[in-house]
C-alpha cells in the first residue's frame, strides 16, 4: 500500500494507540492535517500551541498513556517547547510531532522555518528529524516506545513537509530496535538483601514517596511494603495520592512548604527509603543539611539520579514497583513469623512523630464574618464538597502549594501539577487535557489569577470541544508567592507582582469564551457557587474567588536554608503557631 | 595569596608561547587538570556529537579533548572523550551519556590499563633542520615537509610524550601547532568493566 508520509505518520499514531491528539495546523504540518479528518483519532484543536503541550501532559498523568500533540513549523515549534521541558522536568510520557520545512529549505531561514530539533535536544528524551518518508512508521514506534519505558519522558518527531508530501509503502514494524537503549527493569537481589537489612535495623525510617511511584503503577505495592513494615510516608508534589492522606502513616508532603512533621521526619530519620524520587531542591533545602543522620536506600530507574544529589548506601536501579514487591519477598520472615519481630524497636519514633502531627498541624484562621476569604478555606470546600475521586489540576505558586496541602488525596492519579519546570499556565490546558482522558470525573482547576491569565484562552478550546472542566481562580490580585517572597525577604518593597482583582472580569472574561461565570466574595458564598459549578456539565466553568491578599503559605523553609530552620507562620516560630486557631 | 597567584602565572602560561619547560611544568601543577578518558560507541547519526556537547554542556561537564570517527562498522563511530572531573562527579558523566538514546555503550578507560595515542602536526622554525629532525626522530615522528626555514613535522605518540615533544619543540619556533585529542583502547590484558544502564 502506498501512503504519502502524512498518511502514514497518522496510520502510525493509530498504529500506536494514540486515541486523543491536541494540536493547531499551519504551514508545514498541513499535508498532516488532510488526514486528520479521515482519522478515527479525536483531534482537539487549540488555541496556542503551548495549550497543546500541557493538555497532552494532563491527558498523559491522568490515564498513563502518552500525550499526543502537533503543531506546525517556527513559532508553533518554539511555543511548545515549555510544555516540552515541563514534561522532560516531571517524566511525562509525549509524543510531539512538529512540521519543518521542506528538506531542502532547511538551513535557510525559510518562512517560518527554526531548527527545531536542535532548540529542542535539552528538553526532550530523544527528538528526530525525519529525512525519509520511509522512516516514519519505525520512527513513530521508536518514540511511543521511548517516551514510555524507563524513565518516562517528551520525545519528539519533526517532519519537513517534503517528507509528509512524498510516497512510501506502508508497513508496521513488529519491534523497535534501539541498540543504544535498554531501559532497566529489574532489580539487583545483593542490593535488594542490603536494603531489607536497613530497613529492619532502622529506628526512624521514613518513606520518601516521589513520582516515579505513579509512572511505575506501584501504589499498592507502596501500601503493603508501608504497612508491612510499619513505616511512615511522606509523598512529594509528584507524588500526592500515591498513599492515601487519609491513611494513619501517611504524613503528607515534604519540602519547602512541607508540614512540620513530614518534614522534621525527614530531616531526623535513620533511614530515608526514597522510592522514585530525586532529591530535588524544592524538598531538601540545603542538600548538606539534609537529613544528616539517615542513611538512604534510593531506589530509581533512572541510575543517573543515585549520587546526583545524594550519595545512597544502596542504589537499587529498576522499576520501583519490581523494587518494591522484591522489598517485600525478603522482608517477609520465611519461617512464617511476624515481620514486626525481625524490625527495630520504633515505639519512641513513633510517638515522637505523632507527637508533632498533634502539635503542628497546618492551619489558617477563617475569620467567622467570612471576611477575608481565606484561599485555604476555599480549598477545603472544594475538597469536601466534590466527589472524593475528583481530579484537582493546580498551576504553579501559592495556590498551588495550598491546592496540595489541604486536598486530602486518597486516589492515584487525582493530581496534576507542573513540579520540577514550575511553570505558571499550566492548570488551564493541563485540566482540559485530563478531563479528556477521564471524561466521567470531576475536573477541578485551582488556578491563581496571575497563572490564569496566561492560558486562559483554551477554555475557548474546551467550550468548543465540549470538554466542561471547571477552574477555581483563587484570585488574591497578585503574583501571590513573588509577593511573599517580596513580603519576607525584600523588606515589603513590593516590584512588579500587583494584577488587581478587578482586571480583567474575570466572570465576564469567561461568559465571552462560552464558560459559566461566577464570582465569590466571602465565605458564605463558597459552597453555593462550588454546587452550582458541580451541578454544571455542558460546559467550562470559571469560579472567581476574591481571596485575601495578604495570606502566605506556610510551612516555609527559606530556599538555600536547611531543613532545620521551618518557619511555622507569620509569627515565624513554633511556640507563636501554637498559639495559632486551628484550622476549620 | 598563593591561590590568586597561581591563577595569574597560568593565565600568563596560557598566553605565552615562550615559557621554558621548565616554568610550563612548575605552573600547571597546582591547576593539574584531573583527566579521566572514556569510549563510547555511538550510533553514526545526523547531530549525535551536538547531543554529545550540548549535554556536556548543560550538565557542567568540561571537555578537554574529543576524537571521534566511524568503527570498522560504519552505522556506529568511536568517540574517545577526556573529560577534566576536577568539579564533575565521575559516576554521572557516563550515566548521563548513556542515557542518550543514540549512544551504544560506554566505557571508561583508566590510563594504567589503556594505550593512548594522540598525533600531532606542527610547523615549526627550522633554521637547523637537523637538530628538529634529531627531536622529531626521538619521539618516532617524521618532517613532512620543508621549506625557507621552516618545516611541518608529525608525531604520534602518548599525549603526556607530545607534551614533552611540544616543549622541546617550542625552542625552534612553534608556529602552528594541530594536536587531534587523545584516543585510546583498553590493553588487552585488561579487563572490561562495564559501566552503564540505560534508562
Amino acid at each position: 500500500m502506498e501512503l504519502t508520509g502524512a498518511q502514514a505518520l497518522m496510520r502510525s499514531l493509530e498504529m500506536s494507540g494514540v486515541e486523543v491528539m491536541f494540536g493547531l495546523p499551519g504551514g508545514a504540518i498541513l499535508p498532516v492535517y488532510d488526514p486528520v479528518l479521515d482519522s478515527p483519532i479525536r483531534h482537539v484543536l487549540v488555541r496556542h500551541e503551548q495549550g497543546a503541550g500541557h493538555m497532552a501532559q494532563g491527558y498523559a498523568h491522568v490515564t498513563g498513556k502518552p500525550g499526543v500533540a502537533m503543531v506546525t513549523s517556527g513559532p508553533a515549534a518554539t511555543n511548545i517547547v515549555t510544555p516540552l521541558c515541563d514534561a522532560f522536568m516531571d517524566s511525562i510520557p509525549l509524543v510531539v510531532v512538529t512540521g519543518q520545512v521542506a528538506m531542502s529549505a532547511i538551513g535557510s531561514d525559510a518562512f517560518q522555518e527554526c531548527d527545531t530539533t536542535g532548540i529542542t535536544m535539552a528538553v526532550t528524551k530523544h527528538n528526530y528529524l525525519v529525512t525519509d518518508p520511509a522512516d516514519i512508521p519505525r520512527i513513530v514506534a521508536e518514540a511511543f516506545h521511548i517516551a514510555t519505558t524507563g524513565r518516562p519522558g517528551p520525545v519528539l518527531i519533526d517532519l519537513p513537509k517534503d517528507v509528509s508530501n512524498a510516497m512510501m509503502t506502508w508497513y508496521w514494524p513488529d519491534s523497535v530496535e534501539l541498540p543504544g537503549y535498554r531501559p532497566r527493569h529489574e532489580v539487583d537481589p545483593a542490593a535488594i538483601a542490603e536494603a531489607a537489612q536497613l530497613i529492619r535495623a532502622a529506628e526512624r525510617p521514613v518513606i520518601y514517596a516521589g513520582g516515579g511511584l505513579l509512572k511505575a503503577r506501584a501504589a499498592e505495592a507502596l501500601r503493603e511494603l508501608a504497612e508491612m513494615c510499619d513505616i511512615h510516608v511522606v509523598t512529594t508534589l509528584m507524588a500526592r495520592g500515591v498513599f492515601p492522606d487519609s491513611h494513619r502513616l501517611c504524613l503528607g508532603m515534604p519540602g519547602m512548604h512541607g508540614n512540620y512533621t513530614a518534614v522534621t521526619a525527614m530531616q531526623q530519620a535513620d533511614l530515608l527509603i526514597n522510592l522514585g524520587a530525586r532529591f530535588d531542591d524544592r524538598v531538601t533545602g540545603n542538600p548538606a543539611h539534609f537529613a544528616p543522620n539517615a542513611k538512604v536506600i534510593h531506589v530509581d530507574i533512572d541510575p543517573a539520579e543515585h549520587g546526583k544529589v545524594r550519595v545512597p548506601e544502596v542504589a537499587i536501579a529498576g522499576d520501583a514497583k519490581v523494587a518494591i514487591e522484591a522489598l517485600i519477598e525478603a522482608l517477609r520472615p520465611g519461617d512464617g513469623s511476624a515481620v514486626a519481630d525481625a524490625l527495630a524497636d520504633r515505639s519512641a519514633w513513633k510517638s515522637t512523630v505523632s507527637g508533632w502531627q498533634e502539635q503542628f498541624p497546618l492551619q489558617y484562621d477563617q475569620p467567622s464574618g467570612g471576611y477575608p476569604l481565606k484561599p485555604q478555606f476555599v480549598v477545603e470546600q472544594l475538597r469536601d464538597h466534590t466527589p472524593d475521586d475528583t481530579i484537582v489540576v493546580a498551576g504553579v505558586g501559592q495556590h498551588q502549594m495550598w491546592a496540595s496541602q489541604f486536598w486530602q488525596f486518597d486516589y492515584p492519579y487525582t493530581w496534576v501539577n507542573s513540579g520540577g519546570l514550575g511553570t505558571m499556565g499550566f492548570a488551564v490546558p493541563a485540566a482540559i487535557g485530563a478531563k479528556v482522558g477521564q471524561p466521567d470525573r470531576t475536573v477541578w482547576a485551582i488556578d491563581g489569577d496571575g497563572c490564569f491569565q496566561m492560558t486562559a484562552q483554551e477554555l475557548i478550546s474546551a467550550s468548543a470541544e465540549n470538554i466542561p472542566v471547571k477552574v477555581g481562580i483563587l484570585n488574591n490580585a497578585y503574583l501571590g508567592m513573588v509577593r511573599q517572597w517580596q513580603e519576607l525577604f525584600y523588606a515589603e518593597r513590593y516590584s512588579e507582582v500587583y494584577l488587581s482583582a478587578d482586571h480583567p472580569d474575570y466572570v465576564g472574561w469567561a461568559e465571552a469564551m462560552g464558560c459559566v461565570g461566577i464570582r465569590v466574595e466571602s465565605a458564605e458564598e463558597v459552597v453555593p457557587a462550588i454546587t452550582k459549578a458541580n451541578a454544571i456539565n455542558d460546559r467550562p466553568v470559571v469560579v472567581d474567588f476574591r481571596v485575601d491578599t495578604e495570606e502566605k503559605v506556610y510551612p516555609m523553609v527559606p530556599a538555600g536554608g536547611s531543613n532545620d530552620d521551618i518557619i511555622l507562620g507569620p509569627e515565624g516560630d513554633a511556640d507563636a503557631a501554637l498559639k495559632g486557631s486551628a484550622p476549620s | 595569596m598563593s591561590g590568586a597567584q597561581s591563577d595569574s602565572a597560568v593565565v600568563s602560561g596560557a598566553q605565552g608561547t615562550s615559557l621554558s619547560p621548565e616554568e610550563t611544568a612548575v605552573v600547571s601543577l597546582p591547576q593539574e587538570p584531573d583527566l579521566h578518558i572514556f569510549a563510547a560507541i555511538v550510533e553514526n547519526k545526523f547531530g549525535v556529537l551536538a547531543r554529545i556537547a550540548g549535554l556536556f554542556s548543560r550538565r557542567g561537564f568540561n571537555i578537554f579533548s574529543l576524537a571521534v570517527a566511524p568503527t570498522d562498522d560504519p552505522a556506529y563511530s568511536r568517540i574517545t572523550i577526556v573529560v577534566d572531573v576536577r568539579n564533575t562527579d565521575v559516576d554521572q558523566i557516563a550515566k548521563q551519556l548513556d542515557k542518550l538514546v543514540n549512544v551504544v555503550n560506554i566505557s571508561e578507560l583508566h590510563p594504567s590499563d589503556s594505550l593512548e595515542r594522540e598525533l600531532m602536526l606542527a610547523r615549526v622554525g627550522a633554521a637547523d633542520l637537523g637538530a628538529v629532525t634529531d627531536v622529531i626522530s626521538e619521539y618516532g615522528g617524521e618532517v613532512l615537509d620543508h621549506a625557507d626555514g621552516e618545516a611541518i613535522v608529525s608525531v604520534s605518540a602518548h599525549p603526556d610524550r607530545l607534551d614533552r615533544c611540544e616543549r622541546q619543540l617550542r625552542p625552534f619556533g612553534l608556529h602552528v601547532l594541530q594536536r587531534t585529542g587523545r584516543i585510546a583502547l583498553r590493553a588487552l590484558d585488561a579487563d572490561e568493566p562495564a559501566v552503564g544502564m540505560t534508562a
